[in-house]
């Protein structure tokens, strides 16, 4: 018997039209967990480094986490991983929802797409009738319109459909998989979804799922629920509205956006508005906000309200999470009705709410400095907001410039040229990065950003504050009741950081404590992105209730396996190490590795370089971020080794 | 019949608390698992929620007692403008639909208060449902006694239904005589 997972993937070629269920190796459970661990295990057996992102050998991996389906509350993630169009390298986007649970009641761990379908097809997964079928009819539709149609057609109410929009099926490099309240949005793989003409997947599942020692790990689940009870009643002082309580942030909760609108930059990453957020603003944002917001909604089995169902006149109903509520708003200089009315129409065609907007901006950018002119903006309204309505129609249908701006701001900059390359600013490895561009260097965030996998800070961070707080009795309060610190000496790390003088940014966390700190942050978000977690209710946050030291034994009591903080934590290395490899087999060096140009003012070339040394060496990485042959034997990785080093990529000495 | 004491168990539900999380589903199916919390499956849950997000329609509704046979006639209710689908308010396991059976059996399922929890306890979908959509009231009340089905014998009688007495009893003796050869 297996527990906590179903110990099934099943295998869909688009080409041969086959349908395979195959059972999975308990072993790669315990080396992996699963989630992103078992796909990037995947990808890296199967896919081969040479692979176009647009191939029919590209896999697209649908895979529900460990912990999916359990009773532990906010164990819902979707981690889709491929190769991205966009920035060549692993992408894995996770999304919440329904869809992961609904999976594994089906009786899979996993949905591997491979092939491409010469007709655009859906999926239908119902329990162990697994059927592709014709989408014709469903080509152009909008990714919520899609969801609907499919539950109708099926008569399956019940049915959980993610589905991409007319973005995905024009291959966007930043279209959305969308899934109810929720989607899976960095990297482009809905963009991949499309390439392999598969609209959607449907799902409705009634099977058991397992837990091996009921008692032990119910008392854990209702631990957790304690503490989330108690942390949602004890907010954290001195932190930011969304840091303070839990939930990936409570953007359709709270009307308080100060912190965002003056803090963040609007346009294309460009201008920091000190003197946005007054009483008026505040009012008129109230206002909208809860004249379109019919209800708080949340992921399956989760306490928390992260989401919300949207019904503005003159637009469709749909759900929005966090942050997109703003990312429009700003990048165009506007208002929140206009926020919530654009996010409507792009969520049906399924785009990332982080790139999409940067790249109108960035669009409309390079027209007012003359690079684009109006030959290449035939009709273009003569106002910010219509434009970028007429921008987002001309970028999911790749019309005129729209086919060029559908690459993102890298890659677009490179065919436009005229020194475009300079508006594209605000990137990461090729991905446009939230719009944040600050004074004084950060050593923790510096490392965050340049070495990051994931390429997007919200997945990285979390733990420990974003900065230091300003008095000691304050530090003093804040460690106070911090046990989820792997080591006490994290404490003092928070407590000698000060706002000024010698322990503070960027030479203090010191080289060897940001490496520590980083390793924590990012150690915890692996775990989550294995087991399926919410990072909302865990590695986002500061104290959250699920932490390296309750991790374990929920595990274990779960799944049967034996795990010990040591061993989760090898396990997270393990499966950190084996993206990181994925990537330099496709090329990815230190040179790659940097924040953007702008992201703070005060650089520090010298620190930078001992930060990056420090940290590659601190993960058993060589001076290019390639991880040594040692590291990877202690890992278990050995094959890895092995493969980097016909490569030539690790050289034999 | 002589008149007795009963405790009566209610539950409040505030359906614009509500979140949708599904949470009541899976703690009632995991709660009823033998072993308790061996396993879950919100298809085997006596709550169901009834979901349609762009709608705005969140329904938690309790399973009630087994109906042999469908109504005659189906019921739809609008309330503030919300249309909400057919039978949506009906507590029954009916053939008409799929809610409130077992999924491998088909067998009627049916909220039973969580009798099993020591006194005091409040049943478990109201323990977990941290929106406090779901409130769980006592009060007791002078009523006529009652014959109390079990379990085994709803399920029985839904048998019969299904297939008639004789071939149910023919089969006991059959699996009997097998299970003692
Ligand atoms: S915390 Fe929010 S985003 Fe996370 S599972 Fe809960 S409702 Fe979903
Ligand atoms: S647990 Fe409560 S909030 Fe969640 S679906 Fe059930 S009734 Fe609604
Ligand atoms: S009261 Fe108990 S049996 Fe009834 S629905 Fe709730 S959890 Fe299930």
């Amino acid at each position: 018997m297996r527990y906590a997972e179903t110990g099934f993937n099943l295998e869909i070629d688009l080409s041969r039209g086959n349908i395979e269920r195959v059972e999975t190796d308990p072993k790669l459970t315990e080396l992996h967990l699963g989630g992103l661990g078992t796909n990037a295990k995947i990808l890296w057996d199967r896919v081969p480094p040479e692979t176009e992102p647009f191939s029919p050998d590209n896999l697209l991996i649908f895979g529900a986490g460990l912990l999916c389906g359990t009773p532990a509350p906010g164990a819902n993630r979707t981690i889709v991983t491929t190769y991205s169009p966009q920035t060549l390298l692993m992408a894995y986007s996770m999304m919440g929802g329904f869809w992961a649970p609904e999976l594994k009641y089906a009786g899979y761990d996993k949905v591997i797409i491979r092939g491409k379908s010469p007709r655009l097809v859906y999926l239908w997964i119902n329990n162990d009738k697994v059927e592709i079928r014709d989408a014709s009819h469903l080509q152009g539709k909008g990714a919520v319109e899609t969801q609907e149609m499919i539950r109708q057609e099926l008569k399956e109410p019940k049915a959980q459909v993610t589905a991409i929009g007319l973005a995905g099926e024009n291959r966007v490099y930043f279209a959305s998989i969308e899934q109810g309240r929720s989607s899976a949005s960095r990297g482009g793989i809905g963009a991949v979804m499309g390439d392999k003409g598969l609209k959607a997947i449907a799902v409705r599942g009634t099977k058991d799922i397992q837990i091996a020692r009921p008692d032990e790990w119910m008392k854990l689940v209702n631990e957790v629920i304690q503490y989330i009870k108690f942390r949602e009643k004890n907010l954290i002082p001195g932190v930011i509205p969304i840091l303070a309580r839990l939930g990936s942030p409570q953007e359709m909760a709270i009307h308080d956006e100060e912190w965002h609108t003056t803090n963040f930059m609007w346009g294309n990453a460009r201008q920091r508005r000190r003197d946005f957020w007054t009483k008026e603003v505040e009012q008129q944002w109230r206002e909208t906000q809860e004249s379109v917001r019919t209800r708080l909604i949340s992921c399956y089995n989760c306490p928390l309200k992260c989401g919300a169902t949207i019904s503005a006149p003159g637009i469709s109903t749909y759900m929005m999470k966090c942050f997109s509520k703003l990312t429009y708003t700003m990048a165009a200089y506007s208002d929140l009705d206009f926020g919530f009315k654009i996010a409507g129409r792009a969520t049906e065609y399924g785009v990332d709410g982080y790139s999409t907007p940067q790249v109108m901006a960035f669009a409309l950018e390079l027209y007012e400095n003359g690079i684009l002119t109006d030959e290449d903006m035939p009709g273009m309204p003569s106002d910010t907001e219509g434009r970028f309505y007429w921008l987002l129609d001309r970028i999911v249908r790749r019309e005129g410039i729209g086919d060029v701006l559908a690459n993102g701001t890298y890659w677009a900059a490179q065919q436009i040229g005229k020194g475009a390359e300079a508006y594209a600013h605000n990137n990461i490895k090729k991905q446009e990065q939230l719009p944040l561009k600050l004074g004084m260097l950060n050593p923790v965030y510096f490392l965050m950003y340049s070495t990051g996998e994931k390429i997007n800070i919200t997945q990285i961070e979390g733990q420990f504050p974003q900065a230091p707080f300003p008095t000691k009795e304050e530090r003093e309060a804040f460690v106070k009741d911090w046990f989820q610190v792997p080591d006490e000496r994290f404490k003092q790390y928070f407590l000698d950081w000060e706002l000024r003088g010698e322990n503070s940014n960027p030479y203090y966390p010191t080289v060897e404590a940001t490496c520590e700190i980083v390793d924590w942050q990012e150690r915890m978000h692996y775990i989550d992105d294995a087991l399926g977690m919410c990072a909302g209710l865990s590695s986002f946050h500061l104290k959250p209730p699920y932490h390296i030291h309750n991790f374990p034994a929920l595990i274990s009591s779960a799944t049967g396996i034996d795990m010990d903080e040591a061993g989760l934590s090898q396990a997270a290395k393990r499966n950190r190490t084996l993206i990181r490899a994925v990537n330099i087999r496709r090329g990815m060096r230190r040179a790659d590795e940097k924040p953007p140009e702008d992201h703070w003012k005060k650089r520090f070339p010298e620190l930078e370089a001992k930060l990056l040394d420090a940290y590659y060496a601190f993960k058993g990485w060589d001076h290019q971020g390639i991880p040594t042959k040692a590291s990877l034997h202690e890992l278990d990785l050995d094959y890895v080794a092995e493969d980097l080093e016909q490569r030539g990529i690790i050289k034999n000495e | 019949m002589s008149k007795v004491k009963k405790k009566i168990k209610s539950i409040k539900i505030d359906v614009d608390k509500c979140n949708g999380c599904r949470a009541c589903e899976m703690i009632c199916s995991a709660f009823h698992a033998n072993p308790k919390y061996s396993s879950n499956n919100p298809e085997r849950s006596r709550i169901r929620l009834i979901r349609e997000p762009l709608k705005d329609v969140y329904l938690p509704i309790y399973a009630g007692e087994y109906a042999k046979a469908e109504c005659m006639g189906r019921d739809k209710y609008v309330i503030d403008g919300k249309e909400y689908g057919e039978c949506s308010f009906c507590r029954a396991s009916c053939p008409s639909r799929d809610a409130f059976k077992e999924p491998d059996s088909g067998l009627p399922l049916k909220c039973d208060m969580c009798e099993d929890l020591p006194p005091g306890e409040k049943p478990l979908c109201v323990q977990r449902c941290l929106n406090d959509a779901l409130i769980y009231e006592e009060r007791e009340e002078e009523v006529e006694e009652e014959v109390k089905l079990e379990d085994v014998e709803t399920g029985l009688e839904s048998m019969v239904d299904k297939y008639g007495l004789q071939k149910i009893m023919d089969t006991v003796a059959r699996m009997s005589m097998s299970k003692k050869g």
